[in-house]
């Protein structure tokens, strides 16, 4: 194993990490200010990618599929959160636990009846495809770089609007105190509507950007849930600091797991053994690391005990 | 390892079936249950299989026949109830169109067992096409390793000496790089096995770029080697791809889009094989569905066929003699003639296909014979 | 008798009546399904124990429901094939006996379960849910890529374990066994919750610190609980792996766990026959509304939301009115 290999696949796991954080920053923020588990969010991540796609396909151009994508997100999160989740806030995680996943069925089959069940078509466009060579030889796809380029800004952007805007303050204080915030006359139920639309833009931009290099069909968001989940478990609920570094924590271990540990298997039993036994603990391993966390800190590494 | 005793455990159950099985119907009359993948995930392809099979049955409207369809969701559990339904409540003659070969394994083995026919559209599992072949099972596609076979041959034929292997990690990944290395004489570059349903595979690409490898081959179904091809061809790897069938069909092509042109891929059908029954097939399923057929479709097609020529020649509750029309398989197949083995698994032309661009739909050519009236690794075993 | 008792006797009887009729009327698939509910209500009865008695949402009973139904597999797969389950240290071999797999799997289960349990309740709230689903997840790509059962593709048993006295492969045979065992669990989970440890749990789900004060630690209230419910779910685990005489790692999926929840919230959370109310009507759904559109899941979806906001307490809560104790 060379050092140029590590490296690559470091800045892999990089990649897979900050498309996580798009996905679990929604989540985490709705959590966090409306106290809400929402198993729908994975949906999101697919109605933006079936959005980019649709529009990839009519304009051609890859700029405005990403926009069609925040918007449809949003859009869609704006209506589900007037017509069901608003519902849900003072309810208890069971109720938002079924009801987030009866909107799964709803928007997987639905999905499904608008697209057909044949996977669409998205693409890199031509100025992001092929790869560019960085120090050390290393060759690398530009498209994944601009991935993180663009998770890394999206990060910096949520926490200079949380820490420096008007609409920062309000989330940060309809986290820590929701009847004080309607005390002081903003309006908390546009706030709510406000909040959960940003998480699901966010969720479809991950949708469109992963789409590109993955395959848009349906179903495509709830793997990514579940490591979603992991994410702001293990980074603690509520917390978008936390987010980010269970984002990169999740992100690395898997990449980095299902690489090295079949290799670690083969230095003490034979090839193939190694290969099987190495890649069943590898899919094991992010869980693992989650059972883990918790059990060392159980609200998450950054989470209010 | 289960196999060892099936015997026994199918005259058991079979004796316990056989009051249900004599309750007969009218004569000449056939009634076919068909459970197919028709929602979530993997829908597209029991959807092809589907539309194929009632294409044929349209076109021949012969009204003795019947056909009642139900959507497995790709869950064994559900296709082994439906089974169940199929057989106790809808009392059909035939079961077909399973996709899956983990819902094969769940399913097939119960319903030969209780003295029905079985007629497999898609999945090919080894264990019933050796020590498990039943006489009333036929495979009409292919026993699963085939277009690994073929592949394997192919890269002799084109020279590779170093190929790099990806599979996921499941028994039917297994039997993928199995089949491939049971006639490829060249060594491993590599040899990995991804997780199920993995979408990301930058990891192994990297390992691919590290291996030195001159030849890469695939198998990932489904939305698994849309995902694979796209970044394979974003990396900037520039290594040979050769791969079966199935990430290369006509209903997926479209999603993987230009990252597939040139690819090199092995299957027992194309829309190009040049027989009557094929260009009328494949005319009649544009003007049917308004798509081109894929080769799930041509699968359902020739299975539907294969049972309309069985029912010229006997009456289904005459088991031995409806059998024995089955196993002529005497009908215009779209792949051509074709023939069953011992093992009722077809012996077959392979083809190697190449990834084209027709206007502007992604296809595939046929550039080459990979394998010449293949028949499968397993017959030897089969007792039949 | 309060209405939620007489409806408790509409909803077993009915269970009980529907495979007879057709048995009499010769429609053995009827029989299947009905026994198909008799076997999810039991999974439901168990979750119910942990969540609607110990107020603890497990997102990942799929994980004893899957060994319970493995257990089966396992061990009959060895009887199939006269290979010992293990020589060494002594010989263990399979077995086809209905009453020694389920102990097995049960037990196995509450293994299982204590191990899970003793970890995750160290979390509560969200953490607990998600912690739970962690688990369940790790078995089940553990049972995928685990070769030597099948993994994917799962195993297959080609006939039904046996009962003595009984022809289990006789459908209305098998669910008189299914059947029995249901109402035996439902009168257990009824007393369960009747007797000091029920009420102590219930006290704990309320007010920990009350709990607290007296002397018990609601923290071993809730590991007893939550492994009597992993049994319960294991030996649903089993029977149904011997309804379908199959079992895959799909019995460990996510959407298993969260099915067994729906069965509770769709029949009313905390209902001693909630469960079965909630798993008739899920599988009445699935097999009446599946044949009429291949998009039935959004039916279901929409059904299910409408259930969860506006007629909470589930079925039994709409038709017998307000939560009262359980007798």
């Amino acid at each position: 194993m060379s050092l140029v290999l590590l490296i690559e696949q470091v800045l892999n796991g990089l990649q897979s990490g900050v498309m996580l954080f798009l996905m679990a920053a929604g989540l985490t923020l709705v959590f966090g200010v409306m106290g809400l588990i929402n198993l729908a969010h994975g949906s999101l991540y697919m109605v933006g990618a079936f959005a980019a796609a649709a529009t990839a396909a009519a304009t051609g151009s890859f700029l405005l599929a990403l926009i069609a994508s925040l918007a449809a997100a949003a859009a869609a999160g704006a209506v589900i959160e007037l017509a069901v989740i608003r519902r849900l806030y003072n309810r208890d995680h069971l109720d938002q636990v079924l009801a987030t996943f009866a909107l799964i069925l709803i928007f997987s089959e639905g999905t499904r009846w608008l697209f057909g069940s044949f996977p669409l078509f998205l693409d890199v466009p031509s100025y992001l495809s092929g790869a560019v060579t960085l120090p050390f030889g290393i060759q690398y796809p530009l498209y994944r770089l601009t991935i993180i380029g663009v998770g890394l800004a999206v990060a910096v952007a949520l926490f200079l609007l949380v820490s420096r805007t008007r609409l920062g303050i309000r989330i940060r204080a309809g986290e820590s105190d929701r009847e004080m915030i309607a005390a002081l006359g903003v309006d908390i139920s546009r706030l709510y509507t406000v909040v959960f639309a940003l998480g699901a833009a966010l969720a479809g931009l991950a949708g469109a950007m992963v789409g590109a290099i993955q395959s848009v069909q349906v179903g495509m968001g709830e793997p990514v849930l579940i490591l979603a989940f992991v994410v702001i478990v293990i980074g603690g609920i509520g917390s978008i600091k936390g987010a980010l570094v269970g984002s990169l924590l999740v992100g690395l271990t898997d990449t980095l797991g299902g690489f090295l540990l079949p290799q670690a298997f083969g230095l003490f039993m034979d090839a193939s053994s190694a290969t099987s036994i190495g890649s069943a603990l590898a899919s094991m391993l992010i869980y693992i690391l989650m059972a883990g966390v918790l059990i060392f800190r159980p609200s998450g590494l950054f989470g209010r005990a | 390892m289960f196999l060892k005793n099936l015997g026994m455990a199918v005259s058991a159950l079979a004796l316990i079936a056989g009051g249900v099985t004599s309750a007969a119907a009218d004569n000449g009359n056939v009634k076919v249950g068909m459970i197919t993948t028709l929602s979530g995930g993997g829908a597209g392809l029991g959807i092809d299989v589907r539309d194929g099979f009632m294409l044929a049955v349209n076109q021949a409207g012969n009204e003795m026949l019947e056909v009642v369809i139900e959507d497995d969701q790709r869950k064994p559990e559900v296709a082994v109830q439906l089974a169940d339904k199929m057989i106790q409540s809808e009392k059909v003659d035939i079961l077909t169109g399973i996709i899956w070969s983990n819902l094969a394994m769940a399913v097939v083995p119960a319903t030969t067992a209780q003295g029905k026919f079985y007629l497999s559209p898609n999945a090919g599992p080894s264990p019933l096409a050796g020590k498990g072949c039943h006489p009333n099972y036929f495979n009409v596609a292919w026993q699963n390793d085939n277009l690994h076979e073929a592949a394997g041959a192919y890269a002799n034929d084109a020279g590779f000496g170093k190929t790099f292997m990806l599979a996921p990690n499941y028994p039917a990944g297994k039997d993928a790089l199995t089949g491939y290395k049971r006639l490829y004489k060249g060594d491993a570059a590599g040899e990995v096995y991804t997780k199920l349903g993995q979408t990301d595979y930058a990891a192994e690409i990297a390992q691919i770029r590290a291996s030195g490898a001159d030849s890469v081959y695939f198998f990932l179904p489904g939305g698994m080697g849309i995902s694979f091809l796209k970044q394979y061809a974003g990396s900037g790897v520039d290594i040979p791809v050769i791969g079966p069938a199935f990430s290369f069909d006509q209903g997926i092509l479209q999603a993987v889009g230009a990252a597939a042109l040139g690819v090199k891929n092995t299957s027992q059908w194309n829309k190009d094989i040049d027989n009557e029954a094929n260009a009328a097939f494949v005319a009649s399923f544009q003007e049917a569905y308004g798509r081109l057929p894929s080769l799930y479709a041509s699968q359902g097609f020739d299975t539907a066929n294969l049972i309309l020529s069985a029912m010229d020649k006997a009456d289904v509750k005459d088991a031995d003699a409806f059998r024995a029309a089955l196993n002529e398989a005497d009908f215009d197949s779209v792949r051509g003639d074709f023939s069953f083995g011992n093992n009722q698994h077809p012996i077959q032309n392979i083809y190697v296909r190449e990834v084209i661009k027709e206007g502007d739909v992604y296809t595939n050519k046929i550039i080459a014979t990979g394998l010449e009236n293949h028949a499968d690794a397993y017959a030897a075993d089969c007792k039949l | 008798m309060s209405r939620e008792t007489s409806l408790n006797s509409v909803i077993g009887l009915g269970l009980l009546l529907v495979p007879l009729w057709a048995y009499w009327a010769d429609e053995p698939f009827i029989i299947t399904l009905s026994t198909k509910v008799a076997i999810l209500a039991l999974a439901g009865v168990g979750l119910n124990i942990a969540l609607g008695l110990g107020g603890l949402v497990s997102f990942g009973h799929a994980a004893f429901f899957g060994i319970g139904g493995y257990a089966m597999g396992i061990l009959a797969a060895h009887a199939q094939t006269y290979v010992p389950l293990m020589e060494w240290p002594f010989l263990i071999d399979g077995t086809k006996s209905m009453p020694i797999i389920w102990l097995v799997a049960m037990v196995v289960s509450a293994l299982v379960a204590v191990l899970i349990g003793a970890l995750s309740l160290r979390t509560s709230g969200v953490y607990f849910i998600m912690i739970t689903l962690a688990f369940a997840q790790m078995l089940y790509y553990f049972a995928i890529s685990w070769p030597a059962y099948g993994g994917e593709d799962g195993l297959s048993i080609y006939l039904r374990n046996s009962f003595p006295g009984l022809n289990t492969l006789v459908p209305i045979q098998f669910f008189g066994i299914c059947y029995a065992l249901l109402m035996i669990v439902i009168a257990f989970s009824a007393r369960l919750a009747r007797s000091p440890f029920g009420l102590a749990l219930a006290a704990a789900r309320q007010n920990e610190e009350r709990v607290e004060t007296v002397g018990m630690r609601p923290y071993n209230l809730r590991l007893a609980a939550f492994v009597i419910s992993a049994a319960i779910t294991g030996l649903a685990g089993a029977l149904y792996a011997d309804l379908n005489r199959f079992v895959s790692p799909t019995m460990f999926s996510w959407h298993m766990s969260g099915e067994i929840m729906v069965f509770i919230i769709l029949g009313g959370v905390a209902r001693l026959y909630g469960p079965v109310a909630g798993a008739a009507l899920y599988i009445m759904l699935e097999h009446f509304l599946g044949p009429i559109s291949e998009y039935w899941q959004i039916y279901l979806g929409a059904l299910l939301l409408l259930v969860v906001l506006f007629a909470r307490g589930g079925l039994i809560g709409t038709l017998a009115g307000r939560e009262v104790a359980h007798d």
